[in-house]
């Protein structure tokens, strides 16, 4: 603990303070690891969108002439067993990889941090069913009812996939968020606000929501990587991302058995999926650091 | 002094490179009484922990402590043991830790008994009894079979006590044994530690941040600052003239139950931070402070037993100032004169059902929190709100802050009823009435920047940006913190920063009653005389009405015009400050008063105690006739067609004469 001295340097004439926003920006921008993170994967977005217009081949088109060819000045990533450039794969894959593993996690944490706040903080009636609603979805086996309801959402495409990724992966969360909520409601500085007048909405999102802030980053980074992989076994069993369209995940499923045998395979999607759940961890690190103040690297 | 019974020399205590003991020497005779007194983080409680050798493996102790010669630094865990038990014995603050939970009270003082002398177990409980009688136990065959939880805090700290003193030990050291209880318990223990002293004739060594129980207690004082003995003497001697500024400012810093003062003395700044210091570690802090300070740390000095470990002391000793001649005092602006009541509580109630059984809840019974509690405040002026544990203070504050239809009884906050406020009323008295807690530490969210912390309640009354920009600095200067601070969060400060920020905080929407609950109670005393300045000159610029909370008589006598004791629920007395302080009616009240310990020794010697018997009830029970029968002292003297008055009939709040502001609910008040 630092006690500020009290002879800090007077300002005689201060600008309005920054708030908390501006501050954990702040914070953010001066952390190294947040900013490495976030760079990679802004090239990795690069990577996945401009990729497409780098290559001339295409990801679905297969050419039986060039099958099986390792990585070439004209194949960069080399070819698979029909011949598709492995390339223009990959980059089609990053592109649905990403976009799934960041909207999942950002859904259902959002979810559950609202639901979870919601039911602690407010109790009562509202706690008992909010909380009915997650056991509910806890026991339903959410594999099988994605199984059933997916084709039915053929026409919707990924994003209603991706809606029910995350609608069956926010449950655990919400309870641990609820728990935590419970005892810092009783909080003096909860009840400070509350005595002051503060709305119960705006009390969850400036002080309940902000101090398991720690936990929800953790589990939302931990959810990316979760997100990916699910997909992927949902693809394997035939839902999800269905061929000729791929994702890191089915072509990763694809490519393991030849791994040992035809490396570029697997080991160029395998990779960027690495890269980019590292990268998503150090912008959660980065990100815990900022909001808590009593982390201090940042602070001068 | 050669028949030094216990012998620190050059006591030594590092945490990994954090210095927490910086060269203590103490020596105890045998039958005295030394006191150590400090503040947080002084260094006196591990100092005592390292005598006993119970620091944690992560401690390095150096230096010397020896008992009758004997060197005790670096013997092995198993003798210390064995000398802990027998010759030295410990009281600790948190009589919990010192007992396992799961064996009876008896069969653990038994075992302390025979671990060290082997004896019969019938014999050995005999001895225990005759222990818990000793230290005023009821029934002390009974006690014998309690669980440790079902005694209340001070007759835990008595068994405690009884335990240290069943092997007759040469050394009795106790370490804040009554911080953590309420004032009319502590008189109590106080007495039981005085009587154990007594029987045993061993050494009491009283570690104590609070200066009153120390100069009724000790023989001679050892005043500790950064990890150093800074002034020893004997007790009068030192209370009388210190030699040393930092005792002669914790002296001035002390509200004191008799004398109503100016300002209290405060020193400024926080101590250094461990390992940090070179000269002397005071220097920032002192007013008498010299270039020679600063180069070399003063050696502990002086003549016929007081030391003391500055380079003025020789000045000091010669001038014997008083605290306020080396201090610099802030003037407080005389307070206005109180203006028209805002705050009205009459028959206030309050009660919990007490719920048993986990599936089906069952009401077995109730808890009476709050009673029948009146109250009225005018603007401008301070209410003293005072209780011990139990007394439902707390649940009448926030009986108060909810601004519902109260269970029973009437609240009137600036002239609304809170039984039928819309939705516009609740916002103007949520504005109207702010609340500083106890704990700075707890009350500000650790997460926001103290700018924000402070705008939290302007937002809440939707002021505009414009505004609370421009409000945030100058609340901030207004009590006495940077404008640079707000942007910084709230463990970056010190405790008495953060109460400041607390203040800030509540002042922000400029309330016209500001609810004080221990505001306090959580500091040091020389951080604590700021803050209390702090409120002071406040509620004389702003002409604030204050319900001020709290525990400890001697604050509440420094800073309230009017003061109010609860007990049990009810309120017992009420009056102005002067005539309740001086003139107390109500039988709990005499006993409250002489109960706490004034920080003056010839003073304190001079005084006779009313000393209560027993614990207050569990407010479960609800006694028929007035709730302080069962100990009261005066009741206990009654003939017995007087004494059925009080069994059958609940007294009223009745004046001391028409007219006169001064409130006592007893049938005998004069008796
Ligand atoms: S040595 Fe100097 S700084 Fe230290 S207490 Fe004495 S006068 Fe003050
Ligand atoms: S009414 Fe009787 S029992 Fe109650 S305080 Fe007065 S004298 Fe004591």
């Amino acid at each position: 603990m630092t006690a500020v001295l009290d002879t800090a340097p007077a300002e005689p004439k201060s600008p309005a303070a920054p708030g908390r926003g501006r501050l954990v920006l702040t914070r953010l921008l001066a952390a190294r690891g947040a900013t490495a993170g976030a760079v990679i994967v802004l090239l990795l977005f690069l990577l996945a969108f401009a990729g497409p217009y780098l290559t001339p081949w295409d990801y679905a088109t297969p050419n039986y002439t060039a099958i099986r060819q390792p990585p070439s000045a004209e194949h960069w990533f080399g070819t698979n067993g029909i011949g598709q450039d492995v390339f223009a794969q990959t980059v089609r894959g990053l592109q649905k990889s990403l976009v799934i593993g960041l909207l999942v996690a950002l859904l259902s944490t959002l979810l559950a941090g609202l639901v979870g706040a919601c039911a602690g903080y407010f109790g009562g009636w509202a706690d008992r069913a909010l909380m009915f609603l997650v056991d509910l979805l806890l026991i339903f086996p959410s594999f099988l009812i994605i199984a059933i309801v997916s084709p039915k959402l053929k026409g919707a495409g990924w994003l209603a996939f991706v809606l029910l990724l995350a609608l069956f992966n926010w449950m655990i969360t919400a309870r641990v968020v609820r728990s935590m909520t419970l005892s810092l409601r009783e909080r003096e500085f909860v009840r400070a606000a509350r005595y002051m007048g503060v709305a119960p909405f705006r009390i969850i999102l400036r002080h309940i929501l902000p101090n398991v802030s720690s936990f929800l980053i953790i589990d939302a980074t931990v959810t990316v990587g979760g997100a990916v992989m699910s997909e992927t076994a949902l693809s394997y069993f035939g839902f999800g991302v269905r061929p000729p369209d791929v994702s890191l995940g089915t072509l990763l499923a694809a490519g393991t058995d030849q791994a040992p045998v035809f490396p570029w395979l697997f080991y160029f999607a395998a990779g960027l999926l690495v890269l980019f759940v590292l990268a998503i961890n150090l912008i959660g690190d980065g990100l815990r650091d900022a909001l808590d103040p009593t982390s201090d690297r940042s602070t001068p | 002094m050669s028949a030094s019974l216990l012998e620190v020399s050059d006591l030594t205590v590092d945490f990994g490179a954090v210095p927490a003991v910086r060269g203590v020497d103490l020596a105890v005779r045998r039958g005295e009484t030394l006191g150590i007194v400090g503040e947080s983080g002084s260094g006196k409680s591990v100092t005592a922990l390292a005598v006993l050798g119970l620091l944690p493996r992560a401690a390095a102790v150096g230096g010397s402590v020896r008992l009758d010669g004997r060197e005790l630094v670096g013997l092995p865990d198993k003798e210390l043991a064995r000398i802990r038990g027998s010759r030295i014995a410990m009281v600790f603050q948190d009589p919990l830790s010192a007992f396992t939970p799961v064996y009876r009270i008896g069969d653990q003082i038994v075992e302390a008994l025979r671990i060290h002398r082997p004896q019969g177990r019938a014999a050995a409980r005999r001895r225990a009894a005759e222990l818990l009688d000793l230290v005023g136990i009821p029934a002390p065959e009974r006690a014998l079979d309690s669980f440790p939880h079902e005694f209340s805090g001070g007759m835990r700290q008595r068994a405690m006590i009884a335990m240290a003193i069943a092997n007759d030990p040469d050394i009795l050291l106790a370490d804040e044994p009554t911080t953590a209880l309420d004032v009319t318990i502590q008189a109590q223990v106080l007495d039981v530690l005085r009587t154990a002293q007594r029987e045993t004739g061993a050494a009491l060594v009283l570690v104590s941040h609070d200066l009153g129980v120390i100069a009724g207690m000790a023989d001679r004082v050892a005043v500790m600052y950064a990890g150093r003995v800074v002034e020893t003497a004997p007790v009068d001697e030192l209370f009388a003239r210190p030699r040393h500024p930092y005792t002669l400012g914790l002296i001035g810093a002390v509200p004191r139950l008799d004398g109503r003062g100016g300002p209290l003395v405060p020193i400024p700044g926080t101590p250094p931070a461990p390992g940090t210091v070179t000269g002397c570690p005071f220097a920032a802090r002192c007013p008498l402070v010299e270039d020679r300070c600063r180069t070399a740390e003063p050696a502990l000095t002086g003549d016929d037993g007081h030391l003391a470990a500055c380079v003025r002391a020789g000045e000091l000793a010669a001038r014997a100032p008083r605290p306020e001649e080396v201090y610099p005092v802030p003037p407080v602006p005389p307070a206005g004169r109180p203006g028209e009541e805002i705050l009205r509580v009459t028959g206030l109630v309050k009660t919990f059902p007490v719920l048993k059984g986990t599936v089906f809840k069952r009401r077995v019974g109730t808890v009476h929190a709050v009673d029948g509690v009146d109250l009225a405040i005018r603007r401008g002026e301070t209410l003293g709100l005072v209780g011990e544990s139990g007394s439902g203070k707390s649940t009448t504050l926030y009986e108060l802050l909810a601004l519902t239809r109260p269970e029973a009884g009437r609240i009137d906050l600036l002239g609304r009823d809170t039984a039928g406020l819309d939705r516009a009323g609740t916002r103007e008295l949520r504005r109207a009435v702010q609340i500083v807690f106890q704990d700075p530490m707890a009350s500000l969210d650790p997460r926001m920047p103290v700018g924000d912390i402070i705008a939290e309640p302007l937002r809440a009354q939707a002021a505009p940006r414009a505004q609370i920009d421009r409000r945030i600095p100058q609340l901030l200067r207004q009590v006495g913190l940077e404008p640079a601070h707000a942007s910084r969060y709230p463990h970056q400060f010190s405790g008495g920063q953060r109460q400041r920020i607390s203040i800030a905080r509540a002042l922000a929407v400029e309330p016209e009653l500001l609810v004080l609950d221990e505001p306090v109670s959580a500091l040091d005393v020389s951080i604590q005389a700021g803050v209390l300045n702090l409120l002071q000159r406040l509620k004389a610029e702003l002409g604030l009405a204050y319900l001020f909370v709290s525990h400890d008589l001697s604050v509440i006598r420094h800073l309230a015009d009017r003061v109010s004791v609860m007990y049990l629920g009810h309120t017992v007395e009420a009056g102005t400050v002067e005539s309740v302080f001086e003139s107390p009616r109500h039988p709990y009240t005499r006993a409250l008063l002489s109960a706490v310990p004034l920080p003056d020794p010839v003073a304190e010697r001079a005084r006779t105690r009313i000393l209560l018997a027993g614990d207050p009830p569990s407010p479960r029970e609800r006694p028929s006739g007035c709730p302080f029968r069962a100990r009261c002292q005066v009741h206990a003297l009654l003939d017995d067609a007087r004494r059925a008055r009080c069994e059958q009939e609940v007294p009223l709040p009745q004046a001391a004469a028409p007219g006169v502001d001064h409130l006592a609910a007893c049938h005998y008040p004069d008796a």
